[in-house]
């Protein structure tokens, strides 16, 4: 995983509660085996739609998604994360995350941050205004500044330390693995097993 | 810590703590997974993922796949038609052969959907911690198992390590007191409660479902409504085990048999919220008042019972909801003040992990039997599991339903996602038994209202979104 330490960049602001999963990318276009190449369906329903914001020649090089609240929710697909990964975004911005999608986005490298919805209107209406506003999101600081303006977010220390160093989850578990398997002697016997096939 | 073992634990938090293998102040626990579930859509990059860092599966022992986003539901004895779908399949049974993964292909007799496979199993029992890469793994949570889906990274790191870093969420008990009358299923309850709290009412919780009208549920029922917690945002939501769980599971060809059987029923009785336990937030439903449910727009939160009619945005006072009202009204092609049984479905699907079980199939049929569907619309029935086909057939369900006109199909996931041929084509509109009523889900441009299997059947019969007391 990339290190994610501060992202400047412009943003597109999607005046959209309830983007789920289907959304951001419809299922069939599930169908890759790889974790490339599914910038084709990010938002497919809406791309051929020319007033779709993300078709507007003004937001083109946005790398910084402002979102509207309960981003993310249903399906568990990991493929939303990396189609906004692919299509260039490094940062969503939302008042309100789906659990399993936020969850995805922090083991992909792709920075959810949750900001108060007021907070994500003043934004949407600066890029309204401005599509080239800068946005600059540090993951050091815990802050979000545009313009004059300095926004601080949280974010629990243990994932942030993770995305800032970029480290993968399996190698951190890995350093444990004695633990588990001193687990897995005092498992009850009744617990099932797949095999042998019964 | 002392302070805390005084008082007492949810049923989420007794599952939770059986589980930690570490627990470090500052980090997520890492929990013990005891059965990992897979499919051919969300493994294929974590499987790449172990063969790039040389890694093998731990517990093959512990981890099942079956094939059922992609798979066509017709002619299942040729290949799959599909180029890129069939890639797909091919690559789950290529990985499974490699790392040793017990798989039920297409054909084979323990084929289907992998929620309806892990229970029929017998592999979904009362207390353990059952993940896949699918968010309807909610479903397993019927049991008193904490059942949650993961997305592909996670699958990678259950299939390399056999646990997950885990924050835990706080739990939130759903009350529902009273009995249901006839005609009104768990799917009301389902769609009655995320309605109330929305489709974001249960993020970061975990759910417990509670009171009399839930312990009057079959286990059946009970798994329509734990599958549906993700659409209220829990990702995972539970139900104590009971005499009816024991039952269930009891004689399934992986339940536990001799003093092991007695063992797990010592333990399994012991799994249920303690009476001084606190949730961190309640929510009651009176299963007295409850109708059946229709959802009018696209997403599930957007329900109203079947009598009333499609809502007047301007109405709703919260800006982002009126506005999520709108967009939906628009794309549903809707005209506020319309009654909800005036409106005209051109497709019924009944199946899906929400309602495609033996049950679902029987109610559906009761109410068909002997009857024609309406001339104008198509039924597509779809068996959740070729188990759960096999044994319709055998109480001549399958009769019922192509008798009455509708189309008996081979088991998988089918229209409630439309990954494979069964989609919806623009503009159609589709009562169905499924979870999801998001924009395009079961085909581009396609129209879902969610209902109950009862429902499903009367509409189909009737042509417009109908109960069987409508009939």
């Amino acid at each position: 995983m990339e290190k994610f330490i501060k992202h400047t960049g412009s943003a597109v602001p999607l005046r959209r509660s309830n983007v789920d999963t289907d959304q951001i990318i419809p299922a069939v276009y599930l169908k890759r085996i790889t974790k490339s190449g599914f910038e084709d369906g990010l938002f497919a329903a809406w791309r051929s739609d020319p007033a779709f914001e993300l078709n507007q020649p003004q937001y083109k090089s946005a790398t910084i998604l402002v979102a509207g609240p309960d981003f993310g929710t249903g399906s568990s697909r990991e493929h939303a994360v990396w189609a906004l990964q692919n299509y260039g975004f490094k940062v969503v911005l939302s008042s309100r995350f789906a659990d399993i999608f936020r969850g995805n986005s922090q083991k992909a490298g792709l920075l959810t941050v949750i900001l108060p919805q007021d907070e994500i209107e003043n934004i949407w209406k600066a890029i309204e205004a401005k599509p080239d506003t800068s946005i600059t999101v540090d993951l050091e600081s815990k802050t979000v500044t545009y313009g004059s303006t300095t926004l601080n977010f949280a974010i629990d220390d243990y994932t942030r330390w993770r995305l800032m160093e970029g480290l993968d989850d399996i190698g951190l578990t890995l350093t444990k693995i004695e633990q588990v398997s001193n687990f897995e002697e005092k498992r009850a016997s009744f617990k099932p097993k797949t095999l042998p096939i019964r | 810590m002392k302070g805390q073992d005084v008082m007492g634990k949810t049923l989420a938090e007794k599952i939770w703590a059986e589980h930690v293998v570490s627990s470090t102040a500052g980090e997520p626990d890492l929990l013990y997974i005891d059965l990992h579930l897979i499919h051919e859509v969300t493994s294929p990059q974590a499987f790449d993922g172990l063969r790039l860092a040389n890694r093998k599966v731990r517990r093959p022992d512990l981890t099942i796949a079956t094939e059922d986003h992609n798979v066509p539901t017709l002619n299942i004895d040729k290949p799959i038609s599909d180029p890129v779908s069939k890639l797909q399949v091919d690559t789950l049974r290529k990985n499974c052969a490699e790392f040793g993964v017990r798989i039920h292909s297409l054909g084979d007799v323990e084929q289907g959907i992998v929620h309806v496979v892990g229970p029929q199993l017998g592999i979904t029992q009362p207390g353990m911690t059952i993940v896949c890469g699918d968010s309807h793994t909610s479903t397993h949570g019927a049991f008193g198992a904490l059942a949650f889906g993961i997305g592909t990274s996670e699958v990678e790191h259950v299939l390399a390590t056999q646990t997950l870093p885990l924050i835990r969420p706080k739990t939130m008990a759903i009350n529902v007191e009273g009995t249901l009358k006839p005609g009104v299923t768990s799917k009301d309850i389902i769609l009655a409660v995320i309605a109330k709290i929305g489709t974001g009412g249960g993020q970061g919780y975990i759910l417990e479902y509670r009171g009399s009208a839930i312990r009057a549920l079959s286990m059946e029922a009970r798994m329509t409504i734990c599958n549906m917690s993700i659409e209220a945002g829990a990702r995972a939501g539970l139900i104590a085990p009971d005499q009816t769980t024991f039952n269930y599971v009891q004689g399934k060809p992986h339940a536990p048999s001799g003093a092991d059987w007695d063992a797990a029923i010592a333990y399994w009785k012991t799994l249920v919220t303690d009476e001084d336990a606190k949730f961190d937030k309640e929510i009651y439903l009176n299963a007295d008042e409850l109708a059946p449910f229709v959802t009018w727009g696209t997403n599930p939160g957007q329900g109203l019972p079947l009598s009333a009619s499609v809502p007047n945005p301007a109405d709703i006072a919260n800006p982002e909801d009126r506005g999520a009202a709108e967009r939906a009204l628009e794309y549903m092609d809707l005209k506020p003040g319309t009654p909800l049984k005036s409106i005209k479905v051109d497709t019924v699907f009944l199946g899906s992990c929400t309602n495609g079980r033996i049950e679902d199939l029987r109610s559906a049929a009761e109410v068909i039997k002997g009857k024609k569907i309406a001339n104008s619309l198509r039924l597509l029935v779809v068996p959740g599991s070729a188990r759960v086909r096999l044994q319709a057939e055998s109480e001549g369900l399958d009769k019922v339903f192509l008798d009455a006109g509708a189309e008996w199909r081979s088991a998988g996931c089918s229209m409630c996602l439309g990954m494979n041929p069964d989609q919806l084509k623009p503009g159609e509109r589709a009562a169905s038994t499924s979870n999801r009523n998001f924009e395009g889900r079961q085909g581009k441009g396609g129209r879902t209202h969610l209902v109950s299997p009862l429902v499903a059947a009367a509409t189909a019969l009737k042509g417009t979104l109908s109960s069987p007391a409508d009939l």
